[in-house]
């Protein structure tokens, strides 16, 4: 029993991160009808950068930010400058050049920083403490339920309670529309990914700490268990993103804590085909199937 | 005074090969223009081409002698033209008083929502149901309503009387003259259904095949038994 529980919070612990990363593909997906499979790639390229610069500071904070704020950067510069000019009329040619993208950042990555995998430090303990005789929770862990919860939160304001983010849903939803509403559509969009990727820095920020660090491919598994997660929730809407989130963390959570870390990304991609093929709109679909 | 539209040679469609022809018009404040004629004559492009959601090939757009083709979409709330296009718009998947609010959206304060929920109660009742609920006289009210958020002085309404019931189009129109009545709004009003636009209208414009074939005045198009039987087919 003591297992199990252990095994719970370990996988909400993930599931957190997995929901907060799956919420930045639904962000873009929402936005642009893109799943951005540079995502990971992406994450991992500010995440170099914030460590360097926590390095250099020496605060992990002024890196955590960094890393966030570069992530908005980087996310606005792949639509500006490359996301812009892909042909939609095809949704392959996006994925296509989101993966030419990952080809890009994890070279570039490799230049830079080398193949090896680096030390990432955490900015509090990993040691779980006890509560009520088991050991549950770490500090680490209390952290990423507080960050992850607070982006869901920052963005349900932003999304229901602003102009802006009543503009990026109307200008989402009927582009055409919204343009003679008055509400700059291009630069809707240019928000979407900037604020995608920057809630995608922050769940590899949290993250990478917990695997083998930092690595040009660190997030390519986180990657894979997130895109199961945002399928499992319908790609379409948040809420889908943050319970597919959890679910499929405690899922390999279980699954490794049982039969093996080895099976887990095994079973993610399985999961991942078993939801393609029966339920290709997500556990919690209400209407019509998405289209690209 | 000068005209709030006026159009002249105005060429643009879809491809290399034009919808429309050398058409040109004028709007004066407070007027309500009707363009008319049969499915496929270019009523709607003509609207898109003057919002600019078309590029033009040929010709001058000014709105009071401002060249209104230099003016982005997305600015042209701010200029004063709202564009309720055919098939009316509704954000099916925001709410009625999200809908409205985007209307206004622009306008800094933002303007109340009540004057336009006096204008349509229907529409305050279903403030918080999303757009795909609404029936078809609902979301015409509901496009219009968020045009007319935006305080606009030309009205650009693509086919209002589309899938409504006779009683509901009545009303719409009855709305569009009082609007006009009362503040000055000027709109181009682009109806297949010729009875109903022509009871408010100032003006009527017969569009056949991308260009315009007769322009009166639409007292002079309803009486004129010959040239409704040759341009308006009744
Ligand atoms: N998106 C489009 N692409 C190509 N041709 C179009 C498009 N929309 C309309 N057309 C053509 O332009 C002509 C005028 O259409 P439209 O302006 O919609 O007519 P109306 O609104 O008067 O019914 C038609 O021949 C139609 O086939
Ligand atoms: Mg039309």
């Amino acid at each position: 029993m003591d297992r199990f529980l252990f095994l719970t919070f370990d996988g909400l612990s993930r599931g957190a991160v997995y929901a907060a990363f799956a919420l930045a593909l639904v962000l873009i997906w929402r936005a642009a009808r893109i799943v951005n499979f540079a995502q990971g790639a992406m994450a991992v390229a500010t995440a170099y950068v914030a460590y360097s610069v926590a390095d250099a500071t020496g605060s992990y904070w002024i890196g955590f930010l960094v890393a966030v704020v570069a992530g908005l950067l980087l996310g606005a510069g792949v639509e500006r400058v490359v996301m812009r000019f892909v042909d939609h009329s095809s949704p392959l040619n996006g994925v296509v050049v989101a993966l030419g993208l990952v080809l890009i950042i994890q070279g570039v990555l490799g230049m830079i920083y080398g193949n090896e995998f680096r030390p990432a430090a955490a900015p509090f303990s990993r040691d779980a403490f006890e509560i009520g005789g088991v050991a549950l929770l770490s500090r680490y862990d209390l952290f990423v339920f507080g960050a992850v919860g607070a982006v869901v939160v920052l963005l349900t304001l932003l999304f229901t309670r602003t102009p802006t983010g009543l503009r990026m849903r109307a200008a989402a939803f009927a582009p055409d529309v919204s343009r003679l509403l008055g509400v700059p559509v291009g630069g809707m969009l240019t928000l979407g990914w900037a604020l995608a990727a920057a809630v995608g820095s922050l769940a590899g920020m949290l993250v990478i700490p917990t695997e083998l660090g930092l690595h040009p491919t660190a997030m390519d598994i986180v990657f894979i268990s997130a895109f199961t997660a945002a399928v499992l929730g319908g790609l379409d809407s948040p809420i889908g993103a943050v319970l597919g989130g959890l679910i499929v963390g405690l899922l390999l959570s279980y699954i490794s804590g049982y039969l093996g870390a080895t099976v887990a990304p095994m079973a993610v991609l399985a999961l991942l085909v078993v939801v393609l093929l029966s339920r290709p709109d997500g556990l919690f679909a209400r209407s019509k199937a998405r289209t690209a | 005074m000068s005209a709030l539209l006026e159009v002249e040679g105005l060429t643009a469609g879809y491809g290399a090969a034009p919808v429309l022809h050398d058409v040109s018009l004028t709007v004066q404040p407070g007027e309500i223009v009707a363009v008319l004629g049969a499915n496929g004559a270019g009523k709607s492009t003509l609207l898109r081409a003057l919002s600019g959601l078309l590029p033009i090939q040929k010709g001058r757009i000014s709105l009071e002698d401002r060249d209104l083709t230099k003016i982005k979409v997305e600015h042209l709330v701010r200029h004063g033209i709202a564009h309720v296009p055919e098939g009316r718009g509704v954000v099916t998947e925001l709410t009625v008083e999200e809908n409205l609010r985007l209307g206004g959206l622009w306008r800094k304060p933002q303007p109340s929502l009540e004057p336009i929920y006096e204008l349509f109660p229907r529409l305050a009742e279903r403030r918080t149901n999303e757009g795909h609920q609404l029936s078809g006289g609902e979301r015409q009210m509901l496009a219009i309503g968020r045009a007319l958020a935006a305080q606009p002085r030309l009205l650009l309404l693509d086919e209002p009387s589309l899938g409504l019931a006779p009683k509901v189009t009545a009303q719409i129109m009855a709305l569009l003259r009082d609007l006009r009545d009362r503040t000055g709004l000027a709109v181009l009003l682009v109806e297949q259904n010729v009875r109903s636009a022509l009871s408010v209208a100032d003006q009527g414009i017969v569009l056949s095949l991308g260009r315009i074939v007769t322009r009166h005045d639409a007292a002079t198009l309803v009486d004129d038994a010959e040239l409704r039987h040759a341009y308006l087919g009744f």
